[in-house]
């Protein structure tokens, strides 16, 4: 190819990139744009504070949903951060032992596992078997796929940790495990807690699998072993139902999920951008 | 015991003993919490096999050929809901793949420094908006979208009406809402690994074919992609996962049919859809068991998929760093 022909495809080869990163970008933008149009103008207190109407009428709020959401993140997270957070310590202080390579390999396998999959698996061990759906086969299904990534964050953020401070723990006379827990476990708390904030993020959002397991609720409960509302739900069953008032709730409801879950991801950038400078790592 | 500041002079003044145990204790305690992890997924494998051993004994290998999904007759077969979910990720794989390759390299070999970082961002924020907010946003817009100005200019403008692809009516509800929401939602995870493996390719190959004369494409072309080749492969796999799973924005958008119909304009059904979909109607057993088989397939098939991408990416990360 000649020179000049050479030039040319290099100029529309870089440009083609440029296109790529514009048309990349334009569907958050669209998304987000949208949201807000059709979304804010429903949100005022009373959709905090307020129960839903019965669908088709006008009006009412999301309480139970988004009190809903908060308990089976809870749940959940008492789940999954205890688990994923030792896992983490562990495959971090065995890194090479052949067990630890298995449990990564498995961790990254389980990450990629669809939600759905987590939601029947939920029903058929929790559900089925005690007779109901309940808050609680939720947030151990949403509890269960927080454990993958929670552990790879926390293996990551120890791994960073330099070895430096676990040897002048040990030769001030610590032993092993308070040196793990009080000076390694310490050190990388931040980066720990922003992984954490990730997982719930994810969380957060998922409705595939408490379809099999919250179900939902009309009603107001807070009970962990009554089926429980979630936005993700509401936001679901008010989009495919045939009503516009519904529609501006789902709209609404999806303008509050979506700032939860942005908040919290901005929340975790942040505070790794502060820690550990850009980029998290 | 003495509570333990983190870092003090004075050595805490525990026996010997007592260490000995604490050690052990804590060495137990973590080496648990790792075996969760395997023990989660072979007790999903068990309880989903159990679940779905009556449809799958009773249809045997038809349970996957079988292309009739009849509840009332309780006849089941996947077939359907199995070229669905190929078809809409294939979809998805086509229009995200190049995307996502476009915005690596960009990020990556091209972008000035201060468009990387917000860039980059909002890419990533994609993979953070929930699925069923991607459903409500494609009913709303998307599918209107496909509807008017989309479908006609595909088989009008185009004349692509007069192949099979492209014919029949065109509700919006369809293969190709489906497969258009998937691209959009497993970008960010296809340009994560991408950019990933083509920053680990060493600075010395970029420089290597420079310093030969190359331009900048010819360089990210012949340098920098080879290298990075079965990491990027493994990134579109990792993709290839996520639309496969894809639940509730696909049960939004691609009209909950069980029939094989060479149109995208067609409505269909994926695995994930099926189940979203069924379940709760569910009321014999065979159509539960039925379900949960058509978990089971999707389960076999993640897993595969995710294992052989996990491995690609690996290989690239491992030997580049």
């Amino acid at each position: 190819m000649s020179r000049r022909g050479r030039q040319t495809q290099n100029t529309v080869m870089l440009g083609l990139t440029y296109i790529a990163a514009t048309i990349a970008t334009l569907p958050l933008l669209l998304i987000l744009i949208h949201l807000l149009r059709e979304g804010a103008a429903f949100i005022r207190p009373s959709f905090f504070t307020e129960m839903p109407q019965p669908i088709g009428e006008a009006g009412g709020g999301m309480a139970n949903a988004i009190v809903g959401t908060l308990i089976l993140v809870s749940a959940a997270s008492a789940i999954g951060l205890p688990i994923g957070i030792g896992a983490g310590l562990y495959l971090a202080e065995r890194r090479n032992a052949p067990f630890a390579t298995a449990v990564r390999f498995l961790s990254d396998v389980l990450n990629g596992l669809p939600s759905i999959v987590m939601g029947i698996f939920a029903w058929e061990f929790l559900v089925r078997p005690f007779g109901g759906f309940s808050a609680i086969a939720g947030g151990l299904a949403l509890g269960a796929m927080m454990i993958p990534l929670v552990t790879r964050t926390t293996e990551e953020m120890i791994r960073l940790v330099p070895v430096s401070l676990r040897e002048a723990a040990l030769a001030l006379g610590f032993t092993r495990w308070r040196t793990s827990i009080t000076v390694i476990l310490r050190t990388a708390l931040p980066g720990i807690v922003t992984g954490a904030l990730v997982a719930i993020a994810r969380i957060a959002g998922e409705t595939a699998p408490l379809l099999f397991t919250a179900l939902g609720n009309q009603f107001w409960s807070t009970s962990l072993r009554e089926p429980i509302a979630a936005l993700p739900l509401s936001i679901f069953s008010y989009a495919i139902s045939p009503y516009d008032t519904a529609h501006a709730q789902a709209w609404a409801g999806a303008l509050v999920l979506i700032a939860l879950v942005l908040v919290i991801s901005l929340i975790a950038r942040y505070a790794t951008r502060a820690r550990f400078g850009l980029g998290g790592d | 015991m003495p509570e333990g500041q983190a870092l003090r002079a004075e050595p805490p003044a525990l026996p010997l003993k007592t260490s000995a145990r604490g050690d052990w204790m804590y060495q137990a305690t973590i080496t648990v919490f790792a075996a969760a992890i395997p023990l989660l997924l072979i007790l999903i494998a068990v309880s989903i096999a159990v679940a779905a051993w009556p449809a799958l004994s009773r249809a045997g290998f038809s349970f996957i050929t079988g292309s009739t999904w009849d509840v009332g007759r309780g006849e089941f077969g996947a077939a359907p809901a199995i070229y669905g979910t190929l078809v809409s990720s294939a979809i998805a794989l086509v229009l995200a793949t190049p995307l996502a390759l476009g915005v690596s390299i960009f990020l990556s070999e091209i972008a000035p420094k201060w468009l990387r970082q917000p860039v980059g961002f909002l890419v990533d924020l994609l993979a953070a908006i929930p699925s069923v907010v991607y459903g409500l946003w494609g009913i709303f817009v998307l599918v209107p979208l496909l509807r008017d100005p989309v479908g006609p200019f595909l088989r009008d403008t185009l004349h692509l009406g007069s192949t099979p692809l492209f014919s029949g009516p065109n509700y919006g509800y369809s293969m190709l809402a489906a497969g258009v929401i998937l691209a959009i939602m497993i970008l960010p995870f296809i340009s994560a690994v991408t950019r990933e493996v083509l920053l680990a390719v060493p600075r010395s190959q970029r420089e290597a074919a420079l310093a030969l004369g190359a331009t900048r494409w010819e360089m990210i072309r012949d340098a920098v992609i080879p290298y990075a080749r079965s990491g990027i492969i493994g990134g579109i796999i990792l993709g290839l996962g996520r639309a496969l799973g894809e639940t509730m924005a696909v049960t939004m958008l691609i009209g909950n049919r069980a029939e094989i119909s060479s149109s995208l304009f067609a409505p269909g059904y994926t695995m994930a859809s099926l189940i979203a979909n069924e379940f709760s109607e569910a009321t014999s057993d065979m159509h539960l068991s039925a379900l949960m088989a058509v978990g089971a397939v999707l389960f076999i098939v993640t897993l595969l998929v995710n294992a052989i991408a996990r491995w690609l990416v690996w290989r690239v990360t491992r030997g580049g760093t």
